[in-house]
């Protein structure tokens, strides 16, 4: 226990090697650094509000939202005129600065890579009129000019994969690293609003009338949020190096059944689960961060896959009562939360939870629960049918810990 | 690592269609192009014609790689479906924007939102042969030999994955290109080749 068959073929490929935790930050409504954020959903504020008259979008609806004239100064204060760069790519950059100061890193170094996770990008251009071949629509170009300014040359990723690529981006990150081709992966994960996706989430009939309420059982549905993170990995070699926390495993599945709608068994999600905790025991799990939009589908569905997993008593959260849905920046925020609380020793509460459903009972956590156990679970699901997991271990505590 | 060898391939571009480099005449008809191509082939899948232009060019290349397989459909977990491409969802993306015009032109449509993201490519290759393992979708600037191999091999590190589809497939701005690839661990038939950047730039070279 304790070590992915994952990890263990690379070790015999490349000699022990452990995917450590080495700096990070979140940009998002409750604040600038990963401790504001941190200590803002330990004290169960939210960063969702009522959104009106949002760039002509007829109806109105609830959002969590980077403050822009405080994103502009932030990143006016790295040195960089801000009218060069759209607001996504300022929330990037500032968020990869700050996680590179902690890391205490050279990220232009050769044996760095960069990884994004978003899913629309710039998309909010095309609504301002940008032609379809301008660069600034592509993904590839903002991942470019995201390593660029950090004088970076390598070829950046781009994990694409709906509302699950900030985990997808850490398991590219993972193998990246155990491959031995780098010694950092930078991970970022980031999404803004813009009127597309606020007005085809409202299509779908997914945005809730109200602060959304994850896996209670009168949800109404998902809020959406904007969102910059960063999670800086590295690959150390077995135990010699004090760490902290360390990412074990991670794995994708597909439902192979809708292209919007999730599976009614949790198909995907229950074999993303299985496939992790192959590396650690159910009762080692301090905690389960699940996706949890607070969709009638999303949670019953995550419910199902994790009772099947047989996790139906461990503490489940989401985050997405404080942040809302950040979408490509998820899979990082909610990983970066999640690793904190393990250090911290704490599995957080699900905001806006008040009673749960009969049918498929969890045992969400409505209050601060102190646990000591050393692995934590995220996972996550998106269009496409598409799940993820990730496995999180907490090592003993050296002076290198995590303050937050 | 475990080797790993390409049994076959797929190829669609508006001037050819080809399965394990050899060409497949289509009839073009007065149709579209992909839609000729689907009736070429011969495939009963009312679900194509509800598909955006790249899951129907990602579908296609699919079936083409897997139309000869006898049992289909046999649910599997052992099979991943990996993808690049450069302007990941950017065509569906602009047509769903035409639907959220200012004033009386905003009637956002559901049914085009859903395609405005390029893993959904995936899931159709996913959804119509029932595999139940890892689905990706990366972008890039331009088709990366070095890049789609390091990815592609670095999923077989998943110790359940045994066999992956994988390829290019872009659509946008004048450009319609599938590369996909099955790829194997087993030892092949005399027909595969090593999957390697050595062949992927020939593939490159080609496209």
């Amino acid at each position: 226990m304790g070590k992915s068959s994952f990890l263990r073929r690379m070790e015999e490929k490349n000699g022990l090697a452990m995917i450590v935790w080495a700096g990070d930050n979140i940009i998002s409504s409750l604040g600038f650094t990963t401790e504001e954020n941190y200590r803002a959903v330990w004290s169960g504020q939210s960063g969702i509000r009522l959104c009106d008259a949002y760039r002509g979008i007829p109806e109105p609806f609830y959002a969590s939202q980077i403050d822009r004239k405080q994103l502009g100064d932030r990143f006016a204060a790295l040195g960089k005129r801000p009218a060069g760069y759209t607001p996504l790519e300022q929330a990037a950059i500032l968020s990869v600065a700050q996680a590179a100061d902690q890391a205490r890193t050279d990220l232009s170094a050769p044996d760095v890579v960069f990884i994004l996770s978003t899913t629309k990008g710039n998309v909010h251009l095309l609504d301002e009129g940008e032609r379809a071949d301008s660069p600034r629509l592509y993904l590839w170009h903002t991942a470019r000019l995201i390593a660029d300014y950090f004088h970076n040359a390598n070829e950046p990723v781009v994990v694409s994969n709906a509302c699950i690529s900030g985990a997808c981006a850490q398991i590219a990150a993972m193998r990246a690293l155990a491959s031995g081709d780098y010694t950092y992966a930078v991970v970022i994960g980031v999404d803004m609003l813009s009127r597309f996706i606020i007005s085809g989430f409202q299509s779908l009939k997914a945005l809730a009338p109200a602060p959304c309420r994850p896996f209670d059982a009168g949800r109404q549905g998902l809020n959406l949020g904007e969102a910059a993170s960063t999670l800086i990995y590295r690959r150390a070699a077995g135990e010699e190096h004090p760490h902290t926390v360390s990412l074990v495993q991670g794995a994708i599945r597909n439902d192979a059944n809708h292209i919007s709608g999730p599976s009614r068994t949790g198909e995907g999600c229950y074999l993303a689960i299985r496939a992790s905790l192959e590396a650690c025991a159910a009762d080692d799990l301090a905690f389960v961060c699940a996706h949890g939009t607070a969709t009638a589908y999303n949670d019953r569905m995550e419910a199902i896959a994790l009772t099947r997993a047989g996790l139906n008593r461990t503490p489940v959260n989401s985050l997405k009562g404080y942040f809302g849905h950040t979408l490509g920046a998820a899979g990082v925020l909610e990983s970066i939360i999640s690793i904190h609380a393990l250090t911290d020793e704490t599995a957080l509460p699900t905001c806006g939870f008040r009673q749960g459903e009969t049918d498929y009972p969890l045992h969400i956590a409505e209050r601060r629960l102190r646990t000591e156990k050393p692995y934590c679970l995220k996972i996550l699901s998106g269009f496409g049918g598409c799940n993820a997991s990730l496995l999180f271990k907490k090592q003993k505590k050296t002076d290198e810990t995590i303050v937050c | 690592m475990r080797p790993l060898y390409v049994s076959r391939t797929a190829c669609i571009t508006r001037q050819s269609v080809s399965v394990n480099g050899k060409e497949l005449p289509v009839s073009s008809g007065d149709g579209r192009f992909l839609a000729a191509v689907y009736r070429t082939l011969g495939i009963d899948y009312p679900k194509f014609f509800k598909m955006d232009n790249l899951s129907k060019l990602g579908f296609l290349a699919s079936e083409l790689l897997l139309r000869e397989d006898r049992p289909r459909f046999v649910p599997r977990e052992d099979c991943a479906v990996i993808c690049f491409n450069r302007s990941a969802s950017l065509d569906a993306d602009t047509l769903y924007q035409a639907t959220i015009g200012p004033g009386e032109d905003y009637f956002p449509s559901p049914s085009l939102f859903v395609y405005t993201l390029p893993n959904i490519v995936t899931a159709e290759i996913a959804i119509r042969n029932k595999l139940y393992g890892e689905t990706s979708f990366y972008i890039c600037e331009a088709f990366s030999a070095h890049q789609l191999f390091t990815t592609v091999s670095h999923a077989f590190a998943d110790s359940s994955i045994r066999s992956a589809l994988a390829g290019w497939t872009e659509y946008g701005n004048e450009v319609c290109e599938a590369f996909l690839m099955q790829i194997e661990t087993f030892p092949p038939p005399e027909t595969a080749l090593p999957f390697s950047v050595e062949f992927l730039t020939r593939i490159k070279n080609k496209l």
